[in-house]
């Protein structure tokens, strides 16, 4: 008699125990990724109930390290700065695969269908395609802009049509590769201007644009008609002043359009640069704290939270897009690295990599809503990413 | 005894030796790489320097190179503090 008892418990146990270790049947639309820079982990978040869920490692080096998410929004690809491409399963909280791509990469993108997986190296610089299924190498395309000479390549996003478009720090071109087959993708070269460090393409995914280094300006590319070439918008803003030193690079990656004007950060400057969307002129700029890093727009496109370079890390701003003003400035901790926006925009999260913490924000009241122990945070990346182009 | 003395006063206080190593590590990190083998910036590993004269790293450290994205870090960082950075990424540097 007891022993049956026994027996079925023990059943039932297994039984929960099998449910726990498939996947629970639920959606993955308020799930997210966090980077644990220094100790190769990833934390696991769920942005219902502001809480992780999990932690997983073994990734290598992830500093700098950048995540897209499948077409799903079940799987996270890692990329980390050895060259590392981890696939994780959001919902059975493992990795499914891991490869060694290169020796020296900065992040990746998705094609538009979702198959081919990017990642972007510094070196040997290029490009690598890769299966999402498998993670098998399909394709690369060596960023060789004159012979024997090989380039950083940055600021690669997914653009329509299974294109990527990418930057060469060292050969000044944007790139335009073609992947309709995947293995033999087709490239086209515009020239863009001095030392090109990020790019980022518009919501639409009509524009990319490059920012540039070694010369006041960005270089933009229509995508619909790139054989006019990419042309330089905000072009001497600096006015021939003399340039504040850049303790870090700004990051042109998320959303930075916004109520019809693209807002970007200004190199050797502290100011945040306005540009008219669809004139490309500029409409303004507004004074900040320090070297803009991140320049990002709210999902509503009201606000733009800006964060900065060493040794003004410390501090977040936030502007309103319909005053163009500073309205709010925040210390949320130690070294803010990144934001990110819940998928509606009404809380954002911030890591705060000195304090081993993220922090977030009601985006409406600014009032703390919570936090998360993590161990140095980076960067921040929810599945709402799945769907959006450029990112 | 002369030179032992200058060495040591050459060598930062145990505290600020930790505050160098997590800038090195994390703030110079973001274009070096956190493990120093390079990223926008060149690899900063002790074969990477074997050749190149302590002195005219200490100087793109303190003043930077213009035309590059090396910054100067003269506002943060003492000639001494450099010299120290520069002595411990070519023998290894400190976790
Ligand atoms: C914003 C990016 C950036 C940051 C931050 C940065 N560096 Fe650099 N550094 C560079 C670049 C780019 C070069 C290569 C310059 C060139 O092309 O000559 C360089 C060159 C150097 C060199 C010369 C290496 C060689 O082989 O000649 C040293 C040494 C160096 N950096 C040390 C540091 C230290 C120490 C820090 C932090 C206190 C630091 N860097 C922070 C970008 C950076």
């Amino acid at each position: 008699m007891r022993s049956s008892l026994q027996t079925l418990l023990l059943g039932l146990l297994s039984l929960l125990l099998a449910g726990c270790a498939g996947s629970p049947v639920r959606g993955t639309g308020d799930l997210g990724l966090i980077i644990e820079r220094a100790s190769g982990h990833v934390t696991l978040v769920n942005t219902s109930s502001r809480a992780a869920y999990a932690r997983i490692g073994g990734l290598g080096d992830l500093s700098h390290a950048s995540v897209v998410y499948s077409r799903d929004a079940r799987y996270a690809y890692v990329f980390g700065r050895d060259g590392g491409l981890t696939k994780i399963d959001l919902l059975d909280a493992l990795i499914v695969k891991r490869v060694i791509q290169s020796g020296n990469a900065i992040g990746g993108s998705i094609s538009q269908d979702g198959r081919i997986v990017v990642a972007q190296n510094y070196t040997p610089g290029g490009i690598k395609a890769f299966d999402s299924e498998t993670l098998e190498l399909l394709s690369e395309v060596p960023a060789e802009y004159a012979p024997g000479r090989f380039s950083k390549v940055v600021g690669l996003a997914d653009v329509p049509g299974n294109k990527f478009a990418y930057a060469l720090f060292d050969g000044g071109e944007i790139w335009v590769s073609d992947f309709s087959d995947p293995k033999r993708p087709v490239t086209k070269r515009y020239p863009a201007g001095q030392q090109p460090y990020d790019g980022l393409v518009t919501p639409d995914g009509r524009h990319y644009l490059a920012g540039l280094f070694g010369e006041d300006g960005i270089a933009l590319l229509d995508l619909w008609q790139p054989e006019k070439g990419a042309r330089k918008i905000l072009e001497k803003y600096g006015r021939g002043e003399e340039k504040l030193p850049v303790f870090k690079l700004p990051h042109l990656r998320g959303w930075s359009v916004a109520a019809g004007r693209a807002w970007l950060p200004a190199i050797g400057r502290h100011e945040v640069l306005v540009a008219d969307a669809a004139s490309w002129k500029e409409t303004g700029r507004v004074a900040v704290k320090g070297q803009p890093v991140f320049v990002m727009a709210s999902p509503d496109g009201r606000q733009i939270w800006v964060n900065f370079a060493f040794p003004d890390n410390g501090w977040v701003q936030v502007i309103d897009t319909l005053s163009g003003q500073v309205v709010q400035t925040l210390q949320p901790g130690k070294a803010v690295l990144h934001m990110e926006f819940t998928p509606r925009g009404e809380a954002v999260w911030l890591s705060a990599r000195d304090d081993n913490r993220v922090v977030i924000y009601d985006t409406r009241t600014f009032a703390r809503l919570g936090e998360i122990p993590v161990d140095a945070p980076s960067g921040i990346f929810f599945t709402s990413r799945a769907a959006r182009i450029g990112l | 005894m002369l030179l032992a003395a200058t060495a040591l006063a050459a060598e930062p206080s145990a505290a600020r030796q930790k505050e160098l190593i997590h800038l090195v590590r994390q703030d110079c990190g973001s274009c070096h790489g956190m493990t120093l083998q390079g990223g926008l910036g060149p690899a900063l590993l002790p074969a990477a320097l074997a050749d190149k004269p302590a002195e005219s790293l200490v100087a793109t450290i303190i003043g930077g190179r213009p035309g590059t994205p090396m910054p100067p870090w003269h506002r943060f960082l003492a000639e001494d503090e450099a010299q120290w950075i520069v002595a411990k990424l070519m023998t290894g540097f400190p976790q």
